[in-house]
């Protein structure tokens, strides 16, 4: 008995990862390197988020919550909503809480998109959206976001991959993995383009809050004739550094967050009760706590994109998340050679651009989420290698 | 954040950094930058760098002690004439004013266990002003000026996230 052949259909349509071998060697090395490849905050939880989570366990509160979420927490989530992003949510039928932001992408996907349904997906990009819709039977359009276009995606790229068949348009700005954030102007191009299509938008939001001065993140629902059309999801694990909580939400008209739902319902039952306390409290108490870590994350990006350039490497400004994506072309290595020679001779660990789409190679993402310590070292040896490999050219 | 105590931030917790780095950092030019930490420097705000070293690791064991002291205050001076008396002896790392049960507490670093004794009997205790003294000696560090002292430097995350 083969039990390949048992396999379904949509779960082989996910293709293996691109850059297998590379992870393969960076879990074989970790503690003997510096880690800029992760995606996450190197911060813990901040302790009085933590406690409340601790506090929720000692009271025993050990038992499922209401499928949606708690409502005290759908509350807080509508204030934040309106207060940092100018969105108008309706607490009771508007929004559903979610196991992290994935979660959230997964229950849209399924929600909406049908066998032989186009999704577009602007690349590169963090590499859940392809394999829900390959997951969903829907058709990935993926669109190349351009270094020359600082990695935004523009509104005649846009324009051109939009079918009768289009059903979903998947935005991930500030994006992982380049960083690359929309300004306000840009956003409203882009809803120029979907106004009057017949198609949804999923905004992953989840940078949202690590966006740095100059620019500030303006969501695609704030847009005129968008938000009725869009699902906003956003969560607490980059912005609160509450990764391992896995909880997050989404946001957006009724009848997609029901359908949501009840996926949701079957699927997860609930999101764990313990992280939902938890982020309440970093709604009620937290923001400051956003602050000061935006704050670290902007003096290293500034420190990171410098070292780069410096080191040789043509690199725009990313004004989003906690990346920099360089262009390792000059050194005539393909993305996975780069980081797999690196990670050997320098023992430092970046990941292959090309993990996040196609469009991707040529480029590396170096993850800031890290100490500043590991960071001026990491950066002197990039400097060295970038140095030898540009020279044995 | 004001960009001056954005750079006594960093310093304060890397004191290597040099004024290019910050610079970058705190996205200003670099002449501001050393203009800047010149003026903390010369107006007493950065007072040293100084290595943060966690002594116990060494061979040679020294101890920390804590010295309560309290003392009658002097007419017109208060306390300060003998604090500064105190001060002005090289062994004393630190030396504070207290509210409380006692008024001044004085550290004393890296010296062996005998010349603590020696120098609380014999330098501190015979003071006219010093009424009482208190010694404690501190028996492990697990933070100190905002470092945890750890092993574990592990970095618990996984390898690579996407």
């Amino acid at each position: 008995m083969n039990l390949n052949d048992f396999l379904s259909d949509s779960s082989k349509r996910i293709p293996p990862s691109a850059i297998r071998r590379f992870f393969d060697l960076a879990n074989e090395m970790k503690g003997e390197v510096i880690s800029l490849s992760i995606g996450e905050p190197d911060f813990v939880t901040p302790i009085d988020i933590r406690e409340a989570g601790i506090l929720s366990l000692e009271q025993g509160n050990t038992h499922y919550s209401p499928n949606q979420g708690f409502i005290e927490l759908r509350e807080a989530i509508s204030d934040y909503m309106q207060r940092r992003f100018q969105l108008q949510y309706n607490a009771s039928h508007e929004i559903v809480v979610t196991v992290g932001g994935s979660e959230a992408i997964d229950l849209l996907i399924r929600a909406v998109v049908n066998p032989g349904d186009e999704v577009i997906i602007p690349e590169p990009c963090f590499v859940a959206y392809k394999a829900c819709v390959l997951l969903a039977g829907g058709i990935p359009i993926t669109i190349p976001c351009r270094q020359e276009d600082d990695f935004k995606l523009r509104p005649e790229q846009l324009q051109a991959a939009l079918t009768p068949r289009t059903k979903l348009v998947v935005l991930g700005f500030p994006n992982n993995p380049t960083g690359a954030v929309l300004e306000k102007s840009e956003v409203e191009a882009l809803a120029e383009v979907l106004r009057n299509q017949s198609v949804l938008v999923l905004s992953d939001e989840l940078y949202a809050e690590l966006t740095y001065e100059p620019a500030s993140h303006y969501s695609i629902a704030a847009a005129a004739g968008m938000r009725d059309k869009t699902v906003v999801i956003n969560g607490f694990s980059k912005a609160f550094a509450m990764t391992g909580w896995r909880i997050g939400f989404a946001c957006g008209p009724q009848e997609l967050i029901a359908a949501m739902n009840k996926i949701h319902q079957y699927a997860i039952m609930s999101s764990p009760t313990t992280a939902q306390e938890a982020a309440l409290a970093a709604l009620r108490n937290g923001e400051n706590h956003v602050i000061v870590m935006r704050e670290e994350y902007n003096r290293r990006r500034r420190y990171v994109v410098q070292a780069c350039r410096d080191a040789g490497l043509d690199c725009f400004e990313p004004l989003g998340a906690f990346y920099v994506f360089p262009d390792i072309r000059p050194t005539g290595m393909t993305s996975s050679a780069f980081c797999e020679t690196f990670l050997s001779e320098e023992k430092v660990a970046i990941v292959p651009g090309n993990a996040f789409g196609d469009c991707g190679e040529g480029f590396v993402r170096i993850s800031y989420a890290a100490s500043m310590d590991n960071i001026l070292k990491a950066m002197q040896r990039l400097k060295a290698f970038v140095g030898r490999s540009i020279q044995h050219d | 954040m004001k960009k001056r105590e954005e750079i006594l931030n960093l310093l304060e917790r890397n004191a290597k950094l040099t004024a290019a780095e910050i610079a970058v950092m705190i996205d200003r030019p670099v002449e501001e930058v050393e203009a800047t930490i010149a003026l903390l420097e010369d107006s007493n705000i950065i007072l040293g760098y100084k290595a943060l070293i966690n002594w116990e690791k060494t061979a040679d064991v020294p101890v920390t002690a804590l010295i309560e002291v309290r003392v009658t205050p002097q007419r017109d001076q208060g306390f300060d004439s003998i604090a500064q008396r105190i001060c002005s002896f090289p062994q004393v790392k630190d030396c504070y004013l207290m509210s409380g049960g006692f008024d001044l507490m004085v550290t004393i670093e890296d010296a062996s266990l005998k010349e603590v004794a020696t120098f609380v009997s014999e330098k501190i205790a015979p003071l006219d002003a010093v009424v009482s003294t208190g010694t404690h000696f501190i028996l492990k560090k697990y933070k100190m000026n905002g470092t945890e002292f750890s092993d574990k430097d592990d970095d618990l995350r996984e390898a690579v996230v996407l």
